[in-house]
């Protein structure tokens, strides 16, 4: 009775809320290769300002989830940047503008339309004359295409072109130095001399990954073979490559022309000795060569880069010149200021770029863009310049469109969608089409037509094309450019302190804000997150009586922004580096509101340094979280380094340094591992220190973020992280990078100190983490000599936001609050490696369990595999001389082991 | 000390005690006397901050462990500190008990009845914090063995379980120990008092104790096995709370001095704490006939002794720290004596090594404002200990890149100031409703008892 009872009461219940109507529909056919649990993987591309990155996009049941880069293209080699890791995170970002918008109503895109028609057929008898379209560089020879056609279509419309941390000046450089416009890439694995002016080519160039990867190679040193390349870097604000050269000369931005002359003209110089010893080195590898100049330096430092690699016989080989991948250059953001001035501009269609954030302060684009009539805006999110418009079009994210792009040296990639647009957006193509007779095509048919769809073997062509991530043969050739021996008169050198602009290591130029796994990842120098600085060297703090954190007034040409300091060893003296990115108010809940923009007090006349720099102190402290607090090795036998010429002398040197115990040295027994042992070996002199595995295990493995005060807190949750070390004089140290992720220790100190073992021991070495198992206690962090294990101290794992699950990796548990967590050797990818063997019947090849971060490594630093076989690459290395535990002498048996850097100084430079 | 008392010593009671005013002032305290001021005052106090540990509790609860100011690579702060140091106070009242029983030192008998009192509540403010440290407390059964469908044990190998049985063994021997001790005055003061539901409380919890020769043997018999069993829980709880610090690998945790040297710490500071609670307490009560210079005398020279242990303890762990060349222990050493928390060590060893030396006075040993003063000294310096265990041997441990520092928040000091307002509520509780002091131990060592008892 009492159960019927209560059975009408429940039936009383779900009567009076009404469910709503899901039908369930199964697969009346199921798509092709599509196996629930099984991910598949499909090619596409990032399109990038200077030059996209081929990507594998990793789809779960339809849902994109990761991205690792495509063997098969040339930006990419297999392997996958920060930046590209993290692009997966975008699509989901809840932030992400979701509808068409008119002065901030919702609107059908069909009102969009119908209202830009009327503005169109306004213009169609002026020829266009005040149409104006502001893009960000474009990289799709489709949409330039487009654009082309709409420019014909009204000839009087007019496109300007803005990239905030553009390479403008290179393309200047190459004018002044060959008359015409080229790109200019490296070919690194034959290069045994290269000298960087300023150029941050393994960490922020377009090709970084693979520059990394080449640059690698040649100074890998195994077995007998030890030839090293040799770097040398002269820039102002340290970055990851001048933190694996091998020589560095820190210099003010406003000397590096004064030093680049007197390296071409051989002119006197207050750094004679160091060029004299450089230039030699140069000379003595004619065609095996390359001078690298940064995007950032002036057009002269460009011409003069290409004048000596000219002169040494590196072009053609190491330096290649091609065609410029974005034929088509707009006019600039200045010209546009100045239509707008003039009235001209009645319809401004801004694409991309976000010039009211990060336009040079005193174009005042703000105030500027107000004086068009009528304004348009499509990107991806409604930002501080798609709140100044009048129409807003959401931008598709590339895993949600069709369309091209071409990579540094030219290569085509088609760009395929892996999911349906989550929201109401159109893709560039299907914006531009607005524009046109067609205004509602679709994007697939502008690529496919772009393409040549229709011709014979079109169908094939495309396929392959698709299917590869490339298309064949679309590489521009390279190009023979004859020097013009003018250049322009050497500029004054200024004096004073000088401020730098760069763009952020990790968010670039602003556009990357509202990504929370590039937010928090340690920037590489500095290992401050969340947040950009004023960055100044010891010596200028030293006389300035500057302290970290505190707060200064950065007072520039009469503009002001409030700015706290960072001191950074290495950092040119007398200089003063911003980096571009921060200080936005319209990025999202995560970007806005963290650091101060830089733009505030960038000028268009000098983008990237101008001496004259005022520094006021305010008394007050602004707190930067920085995931590393101590700097100095302290001494201690962690990251071990040597240089090339000691190893070849004597290969054991590293023994004086390392002491491991015997193996025997316990009381209990060994650990049998019958069958598979995993272990991983990591080449410090491969490492560059660049984040990639960060990134990749972030996305691989779950990992929350959880923002600047738990950082600050020291909560941060990374499963590798990279630490960084400063040897020697603060003017100018050795900087080391070291990735740490669990060691899975033999003898695990974690291990014995749970006490309901939740940590444990598998059969195959792995240190396992059992989180449901844990309760706790954070007693295994406390024993962890490494400190690789991480808490969720609160509930850091989103499980409300819809689109935030939908990255969400489903072979890796999502850690709720209370429980330990830590790396686990990608324990998922084992097993599916296993699985995959156990229905062939075979043992898991070499190479066939990749752990994320090992996938993601541009330069291969990190191998992984097993070590109970003697033939596989983890095997092979942990053989080298160079390999060594970390802390070895607590008898913990690390199973993951490092090879010690390795540099090749020039013996002629002295100490 | 040998039972023939020196001359030059107070007498341990005031001579002009009898058993009926002996009786009369310890269960007039619980029967008849108004509670005075203090006690309602010290007791809205003590119940406010009991109040915010519920809030506190509460809110960690609902949030998580975050709240405290724990992190990588200081996984335990607050928490473990103040478990630590509430454990060591209760070691006192144990070994008051237990050891000075077995020993016949009857001078115990004014002081352990509330020594016994701290003891257990003491535990039961220590025992709060392992279970609140975990990121999941409600999972905290799981450190016991029970039989489960997991088909799983604890991990004992793990400190932490010896932990759980060396804390809840140690509870359940103080709070039967303390109980059947005061079963002889719960039957008193069922006669004495004239409310019928406070003869009916008293009553029940007096189990029928009639005061027979038959009970008293059996009494006398239980109280020594109960003394047997505590004495080696005297020593074996801290000694296997310092296992939870020896057994990690950390420099400056990893030691074999720390057995020792927690349990000599442990009593040091339980006696600081007896100290600080029988000073105002007997001068509140009246108790100077009962709780005499001779105790706080004694007590005093336990703590001067029990000092130098732990100041040889710190002695040993720097000169280890030297001689053992081992640069990780070395540094941990330097950065106590001069880092970021040099203040805390400088201040621990004020209060543990340098004030303590001046009992070596007799004049200091008999003062008593002096004693209560050295007593909070001792108290602080004994926590600071803990504190500088805990967080300076883990914010800067093997890898600089991954030091950091300890900061506590504010729920870690309201959990601490919360502990110690339950303590206090415990204890005001138990003098109101309890007697304080040992009705008839007062009463066996009372001149009387020797004149009109011949020896058998």
């Amino acid at each position: 009775m009492k159960l019927a009872g209560a059975s009408l009461a429940l039936a009383g219940l779900s009567a009076c809320t009404k469910q709503p109507v899901e039908a369930i529909v199964p697969y009346v056919r199921m798509p092709e290769e599509f196996v629930p649990g099984k991910p598949l993987y499909f090619a596409t591309a990032i399109p990038a300002s200077g030059g996209t990155a081929g990507v594998l996009a990793e789809s779960h049941m339809g849902r994109p989830t990761k991205i690792e880069g495509n063997p098969a293209h040339p930006a990419s080699l297999g392997a996958a940047s920060a930046i590209m890791q993290a692009s997966v995170l975008s699509l989901y970002d809840p932030d992400r503008s979701q509808a068409i918008a008119f002065r901030s109503d919702i609107r059908s895109y069909a009102a969009f339309l119908g209202s830009l028609k009327e503005a169109l057929a306004a213009q169609k008898s002026k020829q266009g004359a005040g149409i104006c379209f502001l893009t960000e560089s474009i990289t799709s020879p489709t949409a330039a295409a487009q654009l082309r056609g709409i420019l014909k279509q009204y000839p009087a419309a007019r496109w300007f072109q803005f990239e905030p941390a553009g390479a403008q000046t290179a393309k200047a450089g190459a004018v002044m130095a060959f008359g015409e416009p080229v790109d200019t890439y490296y070919r690194l694995d034959g290069a045994k001399v290269i000298l960087s002016l300023g150029a941050d080519f393994l960490g922020s160039s377009p090709a970084s990954v693979r520059y990394a990867r080449e640059f690698a190679a040649g100074r890998r040193v195994r077995g007998g073979k030890a030839e090293m390349n040799r770097l040398y870097s002269v820039e102002t604000m340290p970055t990851i490559t001048s933190a694996k050269a091998d020589h560095r000369l820190p210099l003010r931005a406003s000397e590096m022309e004064e030093f680049t002359r007197a390296l071409v003209e051989k002119v006197d110089s207050p750094h004679a000795k160091w060029i004299s010893a450089v230039t030699k080195d140069l000379e003595q590898n004619r065609g095996s060569s390359a001078v690298i100049p940064g995007p950032e330096q002036p057009a002269v430092v460009h011409a003069l880069a290409h004048a000596i690699n000219h002169r040494l016989g590196n072009a053609g080989k190491t330096v290649i010149h091609i065609d410029p991948i974005e034929p088509q250059q707009g006019g600039t953001l200045e010209a546009l200021v100045a239509e707008l001035d003039a009235g001209k501009v009645e319809l401004l269609i801004v694409m991309g770029a976000n010039p009211v954030y990060s336009a040079p302060a005193d174009l005042k684009v703000k105030e500027k863009l107000l004086r068009a009539p009528l304004r348009i805006h499509h990107g991806l999110y409604n930002d501080e310049t798609g709140e100044l418009c009048h129409w807003h079009i959401p931008d598709t994210h590339f895993l949600e469109n069709w369309s091209d792009t071409r990579a540094f040296d030219g290569t085509v990639s088609i760009v395929q969608p892996l999911i349906a647009p989550l929201y109401r957006s159109k893709s560039i193509h299907e914006f531009l089409a607005a524009f046109t007779e067609l205004p509602e095509r679709s994007g697939y048919d502008i690529v496919r037509e772009h393409w040549g769809a229709g011709k014979p073997d079109f169908e094939t062509w495309w396929r392959k094309s698709v299917h590869d991530g490339v298309v064949a043969g679309t590489a521009s050739p390279s190009k023979n450019v004859a020097l013009k021996t003018k250049l322009p008169a050497p500029a004054p050198a200024a004096t004073g302190i000088e401020v730098v602009f760069r763009p952020d290591p990790t968010i670039h130029d602003g556009r990357f804000s509202n990504l929370g796994w590039l937010q928090e990842l340690p920037k590489p120098l500095t290992k401050i997150t969340w947040d950009n600085a004023a960055m100044v060297s010891p010596s200028l703090a030293e006389r300035l009586h500057l302290q970290n954190e505190e707060l200064v007034d950065l007072v520039y040409q009469n503009r002001t922004v409030k700015a706290p300091v960072w001191i950074v060893p290495g950092h040119a003296k007398d200089s003063v580096t911003l980096h571009l990115g921060y200080g936005r108010t319209r990025a999202g809940r995560v970007g806005n509101g963290n650091g101060f923009s830089a733009y505030s007090l960038r000028t268009a006349g000098a983008p990237w340094f101008g001496a004259g720099l005022e520094i006021r102190k305010t008394g007050a402290r602004y707190p930067l979280a920085s995931t590393q607090d101590h700097q100095s090795m302290e001494g201690r036998s962690l990251s071990l380094a040597g240089t090339v010429e000691e190893y070849r002398e004597n290969p054991d040197f590293l023994e004086e340094l390392a002491e491991a115990p015997p193996r025997g040295l316990t009381l209990y027994p060994d650990h049998k591992y019958e069958g598979y042992a995993w272990g991983m070996a990591i080449d410090l002199t491969s490492c560059t220190g660049c984040n990639a595995c960060t990134v990749a295990c972030q996305a691989e493995n779950n990992i929350s973020v959880v923002g600047k005060d738990q950082v600050l807190a020291g909560r941060e949750m990374h499963w590798i992280r990279v630490d960084r070390y400063f040897d020697g004089d603060l003017d100018n140290p050795a900087v080391i990078h070291q990735p740490v992720p669990c060691m899975h220790c033999e003898n695990a100190p974690c291990e014995v100190v749970c006490p309901v073992a939740a940590t444990s021991h598998s059969s195959e070495g792995l240190n396992d983490m059992t989180y449901n198992r844990c309760v706790g206690t954070k007693y295994c962090s406390n024993n962890c000599p490494y400190k690789v294990r991480r808490f969720n101290f609160f509930l850091y794992s989103d499980f409300v936001n819809p689109t935030v699950a939908m990255q969400k990796n489903p072979d890796v548990s999502v850690r709720s609050r209370g429980v330990m967590e830590k790396c686990s050797y990608c324990v998922q990818r084992i097993n599916y490696a296993r699985i995959e063997a156990k229905k062939e019947d075979r043992a898991i090849r070499d190479g066939e369990a990749v752990t994320a971060c090992e996938a993601s490594c541009p330069s291969q630093a990190i191998v992984f595999g097993n070590i109970n076989d003697p033939a596989s690459r983890v095997s092979r290395l942990k053989a080298e001389k160079l390999n060594y535990g970390m802390l070895a002498e607590l008898n913990t048996k690390p199973r993951t082991t490092y090879l010690a850097a390795l540099r090749n100084p020039n013996p002629e430079m002295g100490a | 000390m040998s039972a023939a008392t020196p001359p030059l010593q107070p007498p341990i009671v005031d001579p002009a005690q009898t058993f009926g005013s002996v009786t009369d002032k310890i269960s007039s305290i619980v029967l008849s006397k108004k509670s005075p001021l203090v006690w309602l005052v010290g007791f809205g106090i003590a119940f406010s901050l009991t109040m915010l540990l519920l809030y506190s509790i509460g809110y960690l609860l609902v949030k998580g462990i975050g709240i405290w100011g724990v992190n990588v690579p200081v996984g335990w702060g607050f928490d473990i500190v103040n478990f630590v140091w509430w454990i060591g106070i209760g070691h006192a009242g144990t070994l008051i008990s237990a050891i000075l029983l077995l020993l016949r030192q009857t001078w115990r008998n004014s002081i352990n009845r509330f020594a016994e009192a701290m003891t257990l509540f003491a535990v039961a403010c220590a025992g709060l914090y392992p279970v609140l440290h975990l990121g999941r407390p409600w999972l905290m059964y799981w450190l016991f063995p029970y039989p489960n469908t997991m088909g799983l044990w604890p991990q004992f190998r793990s400190p932490l379980v010896w932990d759980v049985f060396a804390v809840s063994t140690y509870a359940s021997v103080s709070l039967l120990f303390w109980f059947v001790g005061l079963i002889p005055d719960l039957a008193t003061l069922r006669d004495r008092s004239q409310h019928r539901f406070a003869r009916f409380a008293y009553g029940i919890l007096a189990m029928g104790w009639r005061g027979s020769a038959r009970h008293w043997q059996v009494y006398d018999t239980c109280s020594l096995l109960l003394a047997g069993l505590a004495t080696p829980l005297v020593v074996s709880v801290h000694t296997v709370v310092s296992f939870d610090f020896a057994v990690g690998l950390i420099p400056g945790w990893h030691a074999t001095i720390f057995p020792p040297y927690f349990v000599a710490g442990a009593i040091y500071s339980g006696f600081a704490m007896v100290m600080t609670l029988a000073i105002p307490l007997r001068k509140i009560y009246g108790l100077e006939g009962l709780i005499t210079m001779r105790h706080l005398q004694n007590m005093a020279k336990v703590m001067l002794a029990t000092g130098l242990i732990v100041a040889y303890g710190y002695m040993v762990e720097a000169f280890m720290a030297w001689y053992s060349g081992n640069p990780y222990e070395r540094f941990m050493i330097w950065n106590r004596m001069t880092g970021p928390y040099a203040m805390g060590y400088w201040a621990l060893i004020f209060c543990n090594v340098i004030a303590p030396q001046t009992l070596w006075s007799s004049k200091i040993r008999n003062s008593v404002p002096v004693l209560f003063v050295l007593s909070i000294i001792v108290n602080i310096g004994m926590w600071l200990e803990r504190f500088i265990i805990v967080v300076t041997s883990l914010h800067r441990d093997f890898l600089p890149s991954s030091w950091g520092m300890y900061r506590p928040t504010v729920w870690d000091w309201s959990t601490f100031a919360g502990t110690i307002g339950l303590f206090a509520a415990l204890l005001f509780l138990f003098i109101r409703f309890l007697p304080m002091i040992s009705i008839f131990e007062i009463r066996q060592i009372l001149p009387q008892a020797e004149v009109t008892e011949p020896q058998k």
